[in-house]
């Protein structure tokens, strides 16, 4: 019966205005590079994101974390400056400069007025080839590092993660945390940080995006000048990871109240043919629009969990389907008969015709509304480049999602959801450990 | 009709000697208008055109700290029951069309305030507009979803709270914190209590409080005012004023004249910190300078990892941390607190930790501000006026948390300039105000004696 209003509702709606229009210009510099801008000169400042494929996958055998930590110290100490006399720098131009390392990415998130331009670059360019990793500051980040390290062990959400890393993709890079180990960690030295450096950001990897007040002539000053001199090559990728989750439950014996459990198996390419069917029904399954199946399920009749999701994960070297719940720790076992029982029915029958069209709606409707905000919007320009999608994909975007089928949508869901690989892993006391079924 | 410019995008302030850039032009602004209901529904409109987004922002003056003794987690628990329904728009329809139209919703609850907000295509906005005015006074709770919504708000606690020693000292530390005022019981409510709320609990707090003389409406991004007006005139104009509704009058704090100290252990701690929290005073309309002063003393003591007093202080000159803060809100209505926090370096004592943490403090006392620092500070707050320009619902945030905290819109108009003009000796005044031993509560938390923490590998 609320289904049927929801419907009537719906029906009296207009299709979606069109979005506002994203110019993006195609920018090639004089040295080179190559950039996706959209000029937005109503406010004074720029935003531009950079990102090096590869990330924390790029370290050496025995070297896990020395990404990670080599990207905390990029802003501590450069060229002539130590890490107090850059950070003094950079906050007289109020400008912003994050440095990030991802499993697949290690980026650079610049943002600075536009008539603190010129030396802003110039602060951001010292930093990207010439840092110094002195030994005070590696120790101290280090330091750092290793409290981040000793919180996690003891956070069941990060416990969770970790062994199921562990569990699905094993000795490949994925399969430990990026963080490294407090023994990796330990060992690290001066030498190792060049190394990864060396390794990270290099011209044969770089992807920008750029939103904000410039124009393509002065953005491409702007990258010759901060990407012209790092060197032609970094290490090269690590090979596919291997997924390998085994089915079933792997229980994690840690006294808390509330147990985690991260479920999920293999899932599929984000260049796959049959990849916005899979995105469609992750989206019913576990998504944030419509109510999805598992919380209508998990949450709403049962009350089991203030939140549950699920969604796919597709990376560089491998692709997941996975979900997260979180629930005390005596109700755990329905919660996971719940969700494994929802994988099966989502395999088995498929989805209706109305959850299709409501997902469409929502993730149709929702596109657009991405696009706010400088930096936001210099994200997505990267990450459509590294996907290798075309200048024009957002403008189609939108008919790839509504061109998928319901026989379509139901052919993947068998295709993707396969109940009987479906692994568990649950952290919590033994209440929250049922037996494997 | 009031129609203003973004408070302080055009102002010009002078810098410290240490200023090294030059002013910025001012920025494209956006426009701030704001207008109220014949039946008190106050409204503000912040215009940006720049993206067909609107956001829709409720926010209702009444939050947890406005609960009746024994009800703890009262306002938090009716948020969650307002996605209940109406007799026009029954359970789940309002989220799922708001996700039907590409859409999302949600609500929050603090001590002071509960609001509930959609962001949507600017066209939408009639829609979001006839179903928010619906709730705010048909919300039917169906007796049956009472029970599982309790105990999804009871693993929500579980999940932010019972799950995080950190959170737990969190509470702990704020109930020593106020003596008499309700600020000291948690917004999400002690365990025990939420267990007991109950339908009429929900229903009572929802008609007492819940009425558009109660409540300021935000609307944000691609619309006008007159659009705004007639929508607003047309959804929440005929839905009459409360005549019960009054200022909140809250009880206060006795003098506080005994420290506070507590110790927490608690074997998931892998980390020990030393955090103390003072007393502080709030924002209060017409009346936000000290609050200034304290919001600059903690970007001197803890804005940066790397340039502020206590990082100089405790991880360059000394190794004594790893981690320093120091925080201060002073958007609320009531007395706020003044915090500082140290991770002392691994094998460390938590007793010199805070030793460490007390010198620092009382040399900083000693020494006041370096010209540099706090010149640089205020470069980045100017800067954060263009910055912020380029987030319209972080804009309707921050009203709406100041507007329904106590303060005037004039109030915030004048909150950038006055931050420029606060001077180095007002800091520090503000500063040996603020750091009174009686007024604080020292916490540590730590894992037991002995035993290691479990560390995963």
């Amino acid at each position: 019966m609320i289904r049927a209003v929801l419907s009537a509702i719906i029906a009296v709606f207009l299709p979606l205005s069109a979005m506002a229009a994203v110019d993006i210009e195609d920018v090639k510099t004089p040295g080179g590079f190559t950039a996706w801008l959209v000029e937005e000169h109503s406010i004074p400042f720029a935003a531009i994101e950079i990102r090096f494929r590869g990330g924390t996958s790029l370290d050496a055998p025995g070297k896990r974390g020395a990404v990670n930590l080599m990207t905390g110290l990029i802003e501590e100490g450069s060229g002539e400056m130590d890490s107090q006399e850059f950070a003094a720098a950079r906050e007289a131009l109020a400008s912003s400069m994050r440095f990030d390392s991802g499993r697949d990415t290690l980026s650079v998130s610049f943002r600075f007025l536009t008539e603190n331009r010129d030396a802003s670059v110039a602060l951001l360019k010292q930093a990207l080839t010439d840092p110094t990793f002195s030994e005070d500051a590696l120790e101290r980040v280090r330091a750092q590092v290793i409290s981040g390290i000793r919180s996690d062990a003891t956070d069941p959400g990060e416990i969770a993660r970790a062994r199921f890393d562990a569990l699905a993709w094993g000795v490949h890079p994925y399969g430990t945390p990026q963080e490294g180990s407090l023994e990796s960690v330990s060992a690290l030295t001066r030498d190792d940080m060049m190394a990864a450096f060396k390794a990270a950001i290099a011209k044969d990897r770089v992807y920008v995006g750029a939103v904000g007040d410039i124009t393509p002539a002065e953005l491409s000053v702007v990258l010759d000048t901060l990407l012209g001199d790092l060197p032609e090559t970094g290490a090269p990728l690590p090979p596919k990871a291997v997924f390998q989750l085994p089915a079933g439950e792997t229980a994690v014996d840690f006294d808390t109240p509330q147990a985690v459990a991260i479920f999920g198996q293999e899932g599929i390419e984000r260049d796959d043919p049959d990849f916005f069917a899979a995105y469609i029904l992750s989206e019913i399954l576990g998504g944030h629009g419509v109510e999805s199946r598992l919380t209508e399920e998990v949450r709403s009749k049962r009350g089991l969990t203030y939140g549950i999701g699920a969604y796919l994960v597709p990376m560089d070297l491998g692709a997941l389907a996975i979900g997260q719940v979180a629930t005390v720790a005596e109700r755990m076992p329905e919660t996971v008969d719940v969700v494994r029982a929802e994988w099966a029915r989502i395999a088995e029958e498929g989805v209706t015709e109305e959850e299709l069209e409501a997902a469409k709606l929502y993730l149709t409707g929702a596109y657009p509304l991405r696009f706010d905000g400088n930096g936001t919007i210099a994200q997505i320009l990267v990450g459509m480049q590294m996907d290798g999608l075309p200048i024009d994909y957002i403008a189609t975007r939108n008919d790839k999602v509504n061109a998928v089928t319901l026989a379509e949508a139901n052919r993947v869901a068998k295709r993707i959801f396969r109940p009987a690989e479906l692994g568990f892993v649950v952290v919590g006391p033994e209440a929250a450990l049922s037996p494997a079924n | 009709m009031i129609r203003r410019r973004v408070a302080g995008l055009a102002c010009v302030f002078a810098l410290g000697a240490a200023a090294t850039i030059p002013l910025p032009r001012s920025a494209q602004a956006a426009e701030v208008t704001s207008f109220a209901l014949e039946n008190g529904l106050d409204v503000v409109v912040l215009e940006d055109h720049r993206a067909p987004v609107v956001v829709q922002m409720v926010w209702y003056r009444v939050g947890a700290a406005d609960e009746e003794p024994g009800k703890s987690g009262l306002a938090h628990f009716l948020e969650h029951l307002m996605f209940n329904g109406t007799e026009t728009v029954p359970e789940g329809v309002f989220s799922d069309t708001v996700a039907a139209n590409g859409g999302s919703d949600n609500a929050f609850t603090s001590q002071d305030y509960t609001a509930y907000f959609q962001r949507v295509a600017a066209d939408r906005l009639d829609l979001m507009m006839e179903m928010e005015a619906d709730r705010m006074v048909n919300l039917v709770i169906d007796p049956e979803s009472v029970d599982a919504e309790r105990q999804v708000v009871l693993e929500e606690r579980n999940m932010r709270t019972e799950n995080d020693p950190g959170a737990l000292l969190a509470e702990q530390r704020g109930a020593a914190q106020y003596l008499n005022h309700p600020y000291g019981i948690p917004i999400i409510g002690w365990k025990h209590e939420i267990e007991g709320l109950t339908r009429d609990d929900a229903l009572d707090f929802y008609r007492r409080h819940y009425a558009p003389n109660n409540a300021t409406l935000i609307v944000a991004g691609d619309v006008t005012p007159d659009e705004v007006r007639a929508l607003a005139e047309k959804h929440y104009g005929p839905i009459p004023a409360n005549p019960e509704i009054t200022e909140r009058h809250r009880v206060t704090e006795p003098p506080q004249l005994a420290e506070r100290r507590i110790v927490m252990e608690d074997p998931r701690v892998a980390q020990p910190v030393v955090i103390r929290t003072y007393l502080a005073p709030e924002r209060d309309p017409g009346d936000q300078r000290e609050a200034a002063a304290l919001t600059l003393l903690a970007r001197v003591l803890g804005g940066s990892g790397i340039t502020s007093v206590l990082a100089q202080k405790l991880q360059f000159e000394t190794q004594d941390s790893i981690y320093t803060s120091a925080f201060y809100d002073g958007t609320s209505l009531d007395a706020t607190t003044f915090g500082v926090v140290t991770v002392p370096l691994e094998g460390m004592s938590l007793a010199e930790g805070e030793a460490a943490l007390d010198r620092a403090l009382a040399a900083f006392l000693e020494e006041g501000i370096d010209d540099d620092q706090l010149a640089r500070i205020k470069t980045q707050l100017r800067a954060s006026l263009i910055y912020r320009e380029d987030d319209i619902d972080g804009l309707a945030n921050s009203y709406g948390n100041a507007l329904t905290s106590g303060l005037t819109l004039e109030d915030i108009e004048a909150w950038p300039d006055l931050l420029a003009d606060i001077s180095e000796d007002e800091i520090m005044a503000a500063a040996r105000k603020v750091m009174d031993r009686r007024h604080a509560v020292t916490a540590w938390l730590s894992a037991p004696q002995g035993a290691e923490p479990e560390v995963m590998q």
